[in-house]
């Protein structure tokens, strides 16, 4: 299923190519002006509000969205469910891919990035969760790219390294679950430390474990999101099993992440239960939560549920949709509109449009290796020397 | 999808585990750290102050700050709300106390020196550290410029050099550190023309805030603000009305900020620990499963086969027997026949006999 033949030939000037053209453009632009100029030259952070949505789109939503590569493995390589091994693959690339842009995005972010190993090997701040999160970040973009090279390795014709890290499998989905146990939870425990600046509806002790529970979420929904577009764009790339099994992924998907949405809809209750915040719900803040609570949370448990049970498959795939939208919706809420919600507005964050511009730019570039690697390496289909194992 | 019993039993474990971690994560530490012995503060008594802006003028000089973009003699910028910023590590505000006679109130913002700071707890380089003179102090040579610290910070004081592409630094009161040491009073309390500030000893301050309380107990609300205030901190206020009305909020608590973030951090190395044994349960659990149905399955298999074989047999016997049967049934028709031909032959044409005729057909039929 080798590619050349398909692009060869013909103009490269494709919309996607000339839009993403525009974007890489643009953002090269605004990198360089964010190097040279610092951050003040290109954002709206401020002194009140020092993280933006370089931290609460690219790092929280990113890592989010990002979480279908260990759901994915984990499910398949520890839980044994074997027909859902053709979503493995792409999974795990999306998972690689997104936490490659959001090790990007911090090099954007962070004041001094040449100095991001600092925490490693100079001194470590080991009572701060943001060095749990790095550590684990760290090393789980390490374990997501060994997860990744024996499709890289089989395109490059390496069998033997291959087989070798084909035999780490079972260790690297372990590995990898546990480090995204820990950072995924970490990443909603960044907060913990300001209660005085987050809105109680959203802060909560139970923080790290409602981030860690719609990460579950977001990576069962991803993969069905995920695989709905790849279908419509690549689907000349997918072998007869990945064609086969397409269906089944979505729908046992879509039946999971209705039960652990259920799950997440009840301890987000039992939430506002042990702040006893009901009050807070007639709030206009508390009506923002309730949007969240119940379009993004109740809504999606019930289609997913109803799209499981009738086998409606359009049904899942906008239901996966509606609560991948509905991730950065929370994350997007905790970072930046519940955050700093005590300040007058005078003072509130809006991010300027090269902020935007960058998360678009990283995003961009993400799709166009993406498009990349599915369309040179078997992550769709199986090489036709390693028929079986994949 | 069917759930097999085993499969359920696996998933269920998982479950009772991950409750189980609930519970570690909420255990605390009972460890209580009321501040190094001896050591200083300044005490800010807002009904002295008269918000002359000198403080900020001292800070600007000793510290070596740039120029302020209104001068200092300017008291026109009190009629706006300002904070700390990169370039003012303190700041003067005006407050007007409405309904009484107390006048207008000013209040000095600064880092408040927590005796267990945010900023530090949550640095991931240790760019901060609490010294035990008192002060929070800063390493920019380490500095990675996450601003977690302003995220944390309660007292929202930490500001950012966000101009600057390739040294920018995270600047903060640091209590004048450097003088300090060298046994100068800060930058500030050196240039308060009204005593508003007092620098010394933070257990001494505790009780002159305490004193002048009781002195004069209609001029103050009695509470020393930072006596207990996220733990403790170093810089004390008194005031003649309710802090919340000088800007200082009265909701944070008098928990530590590092026991906020201590149960996250207890569960870490728990499921760094379990999380292994569980997967790996739960992993061997399936293995099991399959190899078992596997087994079975062959079993299963060569039963059939076996049966299958065994009943062709029967078959096949069965079927050579009637075979045999009809053979034998054969050769005696054939046998009878050629008898009766034989007979008939012998009896029509008696003296014209023709067994080789009769003995070629019986062969015939023989094979």
């Amino acid at each position: 299923m080798s590619d050349e033949s398909t692009t060869a030939g013909k103009s490269y000037l494709t919309p996607f190519n000339i839009i993403a053209g525009i974007i890489v453009i643009i953002g090269l632009f605004i990198t360089f002006l964010r190097f040279t100029k610092g951050l003040g030259a290109v954002t709206n952070l401020s002194d009140y509000n020092p993280w933006g949505i370089w931290i609460s789109f690219d790092l929280l939503v990113g890592v989010a969205l990002a979480a279908g590569g260990f759901v994915t493995s984990a499910a398949v390589y520890i839980f044994g469910m074997k027909k859902y091994h053709s979503a493995v693959r792409p999974a795990i690339l999306t998972g690689f891919l997104g936490y490659a842009m959001v090790v990007v995005a911090l090099n954007y972010d962070v004041g001094r990035p040449w100095r991001l190993p600092y925490p490693f090997i100079v001194q470590r701040g080991t009572t701060s969760l943001l060095f749990e999160v790095a550590a684990c970040v760290a090393l789980y973009l390490t374990v997501l790219f060994l997860e990744f090279s024996p499709a890289a390795l089989e395109w490059l014709g390496l069998k033997k390294l291959r087989n070798i890290i084909i035999k780490l499998t079972l260790l690297l989905t372990i590995f990898g679950v546990v480090l995204s146990t820990l950072h995924q939870s970490s990443l909603g425990a960044l907060f913990l430390i300001a209660p005085s600046k987050l809105h109680p509806l959203w802060y909560s002790p139970y923080i790290a474990v409602y981030f860690f529970v719609s990460a579950v979420i977001a990576g069962l929904s991803m993969v069905i999101f995920e695989s709905t577009l790849s279908h419509r764009y690549f689907a000349d790339k997918m072998d007869e099993t990945h064609l086969k099994e397409k269906n089944d992924i979505a729908l046992g998907f879509g039946k999971a992440a209705s039960l652990v949405l259920a799950g997440y809809f009840i301890i987000k209750v039992i939430g506002i239960s042990e702040g006893n915040n009901w009050h807070l719900l007639g709030t206009g803040y508390g009506l923002w939560y309730l949007v969240e609570l119940l379009g993004f949370v109740a809504l999606p448990c019930f289609f997913y549920a109803i799209g499981a049970r009738e086998k409606n498959l359009k049904i899942i795939k906008w239901t996966a949709a509606w609560t991948v939208l509905g991730i950065v919706v929370n994350r997007l809420n905790v970072g930046l509109i519940a955050f700093n919600w005590h300040l007058p507005a005078s003072e509130r964050y809006f991010p300027s449009w090269m902020e935007i511009g960058i998360s678009v730019f990283l995003v961009t570039i993400l799709l166009i290796v993406f498009r990349f690697i599915v369309t040179h390496m078997p992550i769709m289909y199986a090489h036709k020397d390693y028929p079986d194992t994949h | 999808m069917s759930i097999s019993r085993r499969k359920f039993l696996g998933w269920l474990g998982a479950a009772g585990m991950g409750t189980a971690l609930g519970k570690t994560a909420r255990a605390a530490s009972n460890k209580n750290f009321s501040g190094y012995p001896d050591s200083n503060g300044v005490l800010f008594d807002s009904t002295r102050c008269i918000g002359c802006r000198k403080c900020e003028e001292g800070c600007n000089k000793v510290n070596e700050l740039p120029e302020p973009d209104q001068a200092f003699s300017d008291l026109s910028v009190l009629e706006n709300a300002r904070r700390t910023t990169s370039k003012a590590y303190t700041i003067v505000n005006r407050y007007d106390a409405a309904g009484d006679n107390k006048g207008p109130l000013y209040r000095k913002v600064q880092c408040n020196h927590c005796l267990e700071p945010a900023c530090a707890s949550v640095c991931f380089v240790k760019a901060f550290s609490k010294t035990e003179s008192g002060a929070v102090t800063y390493d920019e040579t380490v500095c990675v410029g996450c601003r977690y610290c302003m995220i944390a910070c309660p007292f929202e004081i930490p500001a950012y050099e966000y101009d600057s592409a390739f040294s920018p630094r995270v600047r903060k009161c640091t209590m004048c550190h450097p003088r300090i040491v060298k046994g100068l009073l800060p930058g500030c309390v050196a240039a308060c023309p009204t005593e508003a500030l007092t620098y010394g000893k933070r257990e001494d301050l505790l009780r002159i805030g305490r004193e002048r309380i009781r002195k004069f107990p209609e001029r103050y609300v009695n509470h020393i603000y930072g006596e207990n205030e996220m733990g403790g901190t170093s810089w004390l206020y008194l005031s003649a009305i309710p802090f919340k009305d000088i800007g200082m909020r009265e909701d944070l608590g008098t928990t530590p900020a590092p026991k906020l973030t201590s149960g996250a951090l207890s569960v870490v190395p728990m499921v760094a620990g379990l999380w292994p044994v569980l997967l790996g349960g739960v992993y061997a659990i399936n293995k099991r499963r399959e190899k078992i149905e596997k087994q079975e399955k062959e079993q299963a298999v060569s039963e059939a086969l076996e049966k299958a074989q065994a009943d062709a047999k029967a078959e096949m016997a069965k079927a050579m027997k009637f075979a045999e049967q009809q053979k034998e049934k054969a050769i005696e028709k054939a046998v009878s026949q050629a008898l009766e031909e034989a007979a008939k032959a012998a009896e029509e044409d008696a003296s014209e006999p023709e067994a080789e005729d009769t003995d070629k057909k019986s062969s015939e039929e023989d094979s």
